[in-house]
């Protein structure tokens, strides 16, 4: 839909979109301030992958989820997890390796994971959590549950051949999974078109009998709208592909300065900013600036405030390092200061 | 003598056995244009082009797989794995097919590769980044495996591995590519398969390689001052194992320690250990020590990730409760 077009709509769809905004707006300024936490020293390394420019196929697909939902990630994950309702003081201080984050400072921005919020984890494998959600679908299905299973992954993933495994077993079983690339044209150095020439990416999940389409992620109410006739379809027992189209505004990490794209290219890709898209129809359908300005404002507080959780959040303790390994009722390893303490007392 | 980063060495034998070989060509995710994800194959495209720096889309078993076959048809290829960690993904393509292929077929062929890639601790990279798994690969038969601590290994070991008849794989330290040290690269090098002892003392002999070097010899030094003088046998490569080089320094000294990064249960300091038990029990006087990686997973928290692996502090320690 252009946007005249969408101005002219509903009420309801207004305030869909108003909903969205803030959320593709939280997501954007969370990962500003993952680069502040990363500039100030407070994060835990330097593989931090931020989705700006992806903000509607974050918030677009989640519109489309329910409660009950689960999903995994791939590294470039914050801003699908803000919008399917995570806490930012424990994501930042999980991205600085704190106790206080979302998996006591082990996994990190690449690892984080939530199981109260349906988040099977984020993986620094590309492909690595693809399957997973076949299973989580299996299980849904047997169980009725009524749950859909979603990975998310980037375009890189489209080249590793655990996705079409997965999606063959998806549809040959029926299951409620549905499989989003979020195309941002980029794995690291390579574009799109330089790692395939099918690069018509939905339909490769066509041919394997999945519903699949890809939307343009500029407008995010159109990601919510192919969103929803996936999602809901993989909920009926026809698993779902979907393709968003965006742009990876920045560079692959954040040490990356991406010299192998110009910068036209780049101000073209930057140009396609789905957050100021949406704002924008907000203002052309009437929404005062100092309304809008209010909700950025307050966004940006609550983004500060991780920063400073995170920076005055503890280490985790050194015991803690052997937790977790097992089941909590199952003996921890053993130390190698443990094992050296005993062997060197024998003597 | 000019001053030299691993990361360049690496880079200056990969250009000096191209430039010899023009059967060589490098293939894997990010190497040419991008230059490397640690940057050692940075330029490399503009002299050799994109036929020798095959750009790859993220395949990891068709790239190993790819490698295998372009040896099998007379090439020497390079095969680059971005982190050892996604070897996992691989373990068919390396393990099943480069390293049996010589033996299956009756010794019709080998498979002349080498895969690059690096592990280890060091950037805070988290659990499927930061691993040391070498244990994998020396576990299997057929694959040799190198392993540089040091910028004259990075690049002899290198410009040697290219001209082994079988697969090697060669696996670099994430926390050493920085590493600078003045080198003269044009001293030859000690043959293929030949550990090197860095340091030798009366009162214990430390086995190690890789990264591990580096904390050995702090700990040495260290120790050295309080009097205790130990022997540092770095490996280089660990397939070929060079155990003569090892019985000698431990029939001498008769005390061992074995220090690993990987993961200690069933890892490469387990099966030195043993064997140095074996073959030299009645020299030794202390059973021999393994200093390893904890069994657990690498955390991304700084300090839990420093204190997961063996440090200077920790092998210093071990040595003295043993002398003592
Ligand atoms: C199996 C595997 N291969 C390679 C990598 C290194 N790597 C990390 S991200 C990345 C690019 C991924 O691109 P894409 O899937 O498009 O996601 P994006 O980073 O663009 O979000 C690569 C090659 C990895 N982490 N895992």
């Amino acid at each position: 839909m252009n946007r005249e077009a969408r101005v002219a709509h509903s009420r309801k769809s207004n305030s869909d979109l108003l909903a969205h905004y803030t959320q593709m707006q939280r997501v954007r300024t969370f990962e500003d301030r993952v680069g502040e936490l990363y500039l100030r020293g407070g994060s835990a390394g330097s593989m931090l992958h931020l989705s700006i420019g992806e903000e509607s196929a974050a918030v677009g697909v989640s519109a489309a989820m329910r409660a009950g939902d689960t999903f995994t990630t791939h590294h470039r994950g914050h801003g699908i997890f803000l919008a399917r309702g995570a806490d930012p003081n424990r994501m930042m201080a999980e991205i600085g390796g704190k106790e206080t984050g979302y998996c006591r400072g082990k996994g990190g921005s690449m690892h984080i994971a939530d199981m109260s919020l349906g988040h099977l984890g984020a993986n620094a494998i590309v492909g690595g959590g693809i399957p997973a959600v076949v299973g989580a679908a299996m299980v849904a299905k047997r169980r009725k549950t009524g749950a859909v299973s979603i990975a998310f992954f980037g375009d890189g993933a489209m080249q590793q051949g655990i996705l079409y495994e997965s999606m063959n077993m998806a549809a040959l079983w029926d299951l409620p999974a549905v499989f989003v690339c979020i195309n941002n044209q980029w794995g690291m150095g390579t574009r799109i078109d330089q790692a395939t020439k099918a690069t018509r990416l939905h339909e490769r999940a066509k041919v394997f009998g999945l519903n699949a389409e890809t939307v343009d992620g500029l407008d995010v109410l159109d990601v919510a709208e192919a969103a929803a006739r996936i999602v809901d379809g993989a909920r009926t027992g026809t698993p779902g592909f979907l393709a968003v189209d965006c742009y990876r505004f920045f560079g692959h990490g954040r040490k990356d300065k991406s010299p192998y794209r110009s910068p036209e290219e780049e101000a073209e890709g930057r140009a396609k900013d789905p957050v100021l898209y949406a704002r924008q129809m907000l203002r052309d359908s009437g929404m005062p600036l100092t309304e809008l300005d209010a909700i950025d404002a307050e966004i940006s507080a609550e983004m500060d405030a991780t920063i400073d959780f995170t920076m005055q959040s503890a280490e985790p303790a050194n015991d803690t390092m052997f937790r977790d390994v097992f089941a909590p009722d199952q003996p921890e390893p053993e130390p190698v200061r443990t094992r050296l303490d005993r062997v060197l007392a024998r003597e | 003598m000019p001053k030299l980063a691993y990361r360049d060495a690496l880079k200056q034998a990969l250009v000096d056995a191209m430039r010899e070989d023009p059967d060589i060509f490098i293939i894997g995710e990010e190497v040419g244009r991008y230059g490397g994800a640690y940057g050692v194959t940075k330029g490399l495209i503009e002299e050799f082009g994109a036929e020798r720096l095959v750009d790859t889309p993220i395949s990891e078993p068709a790239i190993i797989g790819t490698a295998v076959g372009a040896a099998m048809a007379g090439m020497r290829p390079v095969a680059e794995l971005m982190y050892v960690d996604f070897i996992g993904m691989t373990m068919d393509q390396l393990c099943n097919q480069a390293a049996k292929i010589r033996y299956m077929f009756g010794g019709q062929i080998g498979v002349p590769m080498v895969l690059r890639t690096q592990g280890g601790t060091g950037r805070s990279a988290g659990a499927q980044h930061s691993q040391s798994l070498e244990a994998y690969v020396m576990h299997t038969p057929g694959l040799r495996l190198a392993m540089p601590g040091t910028v004259y290994d990075a690049y002899h070991l290198l410009r040697q591995a290219l001209l082994q008849p079988d697969p090697v794989v060669f696996i670099e330290h994430k926390s050493l590519y920085a590493m600078t040290e003045e080198v003269d690269l044009s001293v030859p090098p000690p043959a293929w398969g030949k550990a090197v002892v860095r340091r030798e003392g009366r009162d214990m002999v430390i086995v190690t390689y890789s990264r591990q070097v580096h904390h050995v010899m702090q700990a040495a030094e260290t120790l050295s001052q309080a009097g205790i003088e130990v022997t540092v046998i770095d490996l280089r490569t660990l397939n070929p194992l060079d155990f003569e080089t090892i019985r000698a320094e431990v029939e001498k000294v008769g005390r061992a320690m074995v220090v690993s990064e990987g993961a200690m249960t069933a890892g490469v300091a387990a099966e030195l250990a043993a064997r140095i038990t074996e073959e030299c029990f009645d020299y030794l006087e202390d059973p021999v020590v393994r200093v390893a990686g904890e069994d657990i997973p690498i955390s991304v928290s700084v300090e839990l990730e420093k204190n997961s692996v063996p440090g200077p502090a920790l092998i210093e320690d071990t040595v003295r409760r043993m002398v003592a």
